[in-house]
């Protein structure tokens, strides 16, 4: 009876635990996440009309890409390109952080997926995004 | 009998133990990326009502 009632309570301690890990949030205030995210904002205003002429799109890997360097003149472009990599640059510390505060840093990956399909989500229309068969215009 | 109740217990526990270990939370991954979306795209800030006073046609001449 006594290894019965133990054998309940390992089973109650074991749902238990797998409810509190389904409901726990990740963590993202960290100093090093709220600086990524800044430098990001920061430069999202220089980056917006470039995602509305389709000049920079958002690849599925959740990143950003130059979809078509014609969209802006030619003065512009190597500072485009420029914008473009930083940007990168601080999406790819992002997930990488976010995956250290928790203590996963194999999550990097799975972290990156997830951004990349809450990115094109929230994509505002006609901006371009990359499906799995090429560019397309929200 | 309560042996085998005991064991079966245990081989549920022990493999879940390391389930949980490297479990990847999607729906709080999910909840972390909108918010930091959100914030880097300023999309929930109040700033998308331009507060255009459209309606004052009433006090013209």
């Amino acid at each position: 009876m006594k290894k019965i009632l133990m054998s309940l309570m390992l089973l109650s301690t074991l749902l238990m635990s797998q409810f509190g890990m389904a409901a726990a949030d990740l963590e993202v205030n960290t100093p090093a996440i709220s600086a990524i995210k800044t430098s990001m904002q920061a430069r999202h205003a220089r980056l917006a009309p470039y995602y509305a002429n389709g000049a920079v799109g958002l690849t599925n890997d959740g990143l950003i890409a130059v979809k078509d360097a014609n969209a802006v003149p030619l003065s512009e472009r190597a500072v485009l390109t420029g914008l473009v990599k930083e940007e990168n640059t601080d999406r790819n510390k992002l997930y990488k952080e976010i995956a250290q505060a928790n203590g996963h840093p194999e999550w990097e990956a799975e972290i990156q997926n997830t951004f990349a399909s809450r990115w094109i989500d929230k994509a505002q229309s006609g901006w371009w995004v990359q499906g799995a068969g090429g560019w397309i215009k929200k | 009998m309560k042996n085998w109740i005991l064991a079966v217990a245990l081989v549920c526990v022990i493999p879940a133990c390391v389930t949980i270990n490297i479990y990847f939370p999607a729906a709080a991954a999910e909840k972390a990326a909108d918010k930091i979306i959100d914030d880097v795209w300023q999309l929930k800030n109040g700033g998308s009502k331009p507060a255009e006073p459209a309606t004052e046609s009433a006090t013209e001449q």
